[in-house]
């Protein structure tokens, strides 16, 4: 396996778990064995998770089940005709089966200032823990992009202690994955608990003292005064490897519902794939830690002769302060869109529909309209509207 | 330490020493024990660490959370001893606990 981050170890664990009796060697990058990385922009970064809690399975496991991890080597190049991978240190590595799991990396900002010290991305432990060493009380953190990683980063920080600002190109924070109804509740429990918002804001650069960064320029002219920099605009997925090996790429490597390439002896999981989405008809690229976990279960159960897991319902979670938001499906060819409960009160769900169909619901503090309409999802079920609207009937009875 | 016994659908047994502090759901998925996904790493967000709590232990496991409560409501196969493992916490008093597995967490 190329890549050895949490998708790479749920895949090893699976071909163990499913009988696979071959050598497994997993080649990361990062100078530590897989784990979570959800908790560092959340619990981890608040300090109410150590280490040990990341971690996906203690290092004993792998020796213990016949996994060699290479950590800190680099994957260079896939031979495909010779079955082989050329790494950044030591010998080549034949293989009979390869995972492709590079994963994905944060997208950075090509602006003045951009390298200044402070500027920072969060994707690695490594990342995590240089941010958190920068947080404190009194501290003032910048987060550019006003999406799901921004708004936990920003909800950390102030748990920390430290100012928070989001600036967000958009009108609204989250405005490429959710609606208004969410974009407006988040901004206002935000802002009751100190974060200010810049929206609509153009950065044309951060500005520096003695190399490091002290402010961001926006578009107006107007200098955000700020001591770290927590640039959060999206990712790119780590295809370089699969493309240049001629695999079918686009933005990410294509994979079919068994998590295989074009090269049937090549499978890719997790941020680097673009995979299919059976309910929605369609490739999509999730980014998230329940899609890649899928995945590794489809490549493991295709290569230990299985068959394959049922098809999951995608969905995600964020925790910012006490809210739990949980989201289930994806809002695909939606044209109706239904409020049930009361943003007011902090426990409510958007239900996005097509024909009376739920394509995908965000459920904040509310886990029985998750859940309840994660089943419908799957379902394909056209539900009674003014009952899924009304929640004084529970989510219970509208999915019986 | 406390010793857990997890016992899979198909009666399958593992018995393992887990360190206090971590949950249940930690404690089967470091030992990579099959039967709990736990695809949230403990966040109480995808109720795929669903267990049965041993009659003789469900007092002292404490009460479920309402969180807990409303995602065990839509899981699949649900009994009253039903736990989501990761909300259950792990210390001394639990040495000997034993908890079975539903037949799939999705």
């Amino acid at each position: 396996m190329v890549g050895a981050g949490h998708g790479a170890g749920m895949a090893a664990a699976n071909l163990r778990q499913y009988g696979f009796a071959g050598p497994i060697t997993l080649i990361g990058e990062e100078p530590i064995p897989p784990y979570q990385r959800p908790p560092l922009s959340k619990a981890w970064l608040k300090g109410e998770a150590d280490e040990d809690a990341l971690t996906l399975k203690p290092e004993s496991f792998y020796a213990e089940h016949g996994i060699d991890l290479r950590l800190g080597v680099r994957a260079e190049a896939i031979d495909r005709g010779a079955g082989r991978l050329r790494l950044s240190k030591g010998d080549d590595l034949a293989y009979d089966i390869l995972i492709l799991a590079t994963g994905a990396r944060p997208r950075r900002l090509d602006i003045e200032g951009a390298n200044l010290e402070g500027v920072r991305v969060l994707r690695s432990a490594a990342d995590a823990e240089a941010l958190k060493a920068e947080l404190g009380p009194g501290r003032r953190l910048a987060v550019i992009g006003g999406g799901y990683i921004g708004l936990e980063v920003a909800a950390s920080a102030r748990a920390l202690g430290a100012d928070a600002v989001v600036i967000e190109r958009e009108a609204r924070v989250l405005a490429r994955v959710a609606n208004q109804t969410l974009s407006d509740f988040f901004k206002s429990y935000h802002e009751a608990r100190g974060v200010t918002f810049e929206l609509g804001a153009e950065i044309t650069g951060f500005e520096g003292a003695n190399g490091r960064v002290a402010g961001v320029r926006l578009g107006d002219g107007r200098l955000i005064a700020c001591d770290v920099v927590l640039v959060g605009v999206g990712a790119i997925p780590n295809d370089e490897l699969a493309r240049e090996a001629g695999l079918d790429c686009t933005t990410g490597v294509i994979v079919d519902e068994a998590a295989r390439t074009s090269d049937a002896s090549i499978f890719a999981i997790g941020d680097v794939t673009l995979r299919p989405m059976p309910l929605y008809n369609r490739l999509f690229r999730p980014e998230s830690v329940p899609s890649a976990l899928e995945q590794a279960k489809q490549a493991a159960c295709a290569i230990a002769g299985r068959p394959g897991p049922p098809s999951e319902v995608p969905w995600n979670w964020s925790d910012q302060y006490d809210l739990k938001m949980q989201l289930a499906g994806l809002p695909f060819d939606v044209d109706e869109v239904l409020v049930r409960g009361d943003p007011a009160n902090a426990h409510f769900a958007v239900f996005h529909l097509n024909q009376g169909m739920i394509q995908a619901v965000e459920a904040v503090n509310a886990p029985a309209e998750f859940m309840g309409g994660r089943q419908l999802i799957g379902s394909r079920r056209v539900i009674a509207r003014e009952r899924l609207a009304d929640p004084s009937i529970s989510m219970k009875e509208v999915a019986a | 330490m406390a010793k857990i016994t997890y016992i899979e659908h198909d009666g399958t047994e593992h018995a393992i020493d887990v360190k206090p502090g971590l949950s249940v759901m930690e404690g089967a998925v470091k030992s990579n024990i099959p039967g709990i996904d736990a695809d949230c790493g403990g966040a109480c967000a995808c109720a795929t660490c669903h267990v049965y709590v041993d009659e003789a232990w469900r007092d002292k496991t404490g009460s479920m959370s309402a969180m807990e409560e409303s995602m065990l409501d839509f899981a699949e196969q649900v009994e009253p001893n039903s736990r989501l493992s990761c909300q259950i916490k792990v210390t001394d008093a639990l040495d000997g606990l034993i908890v079975r597995m539903p037949e799939s967490q999705h």
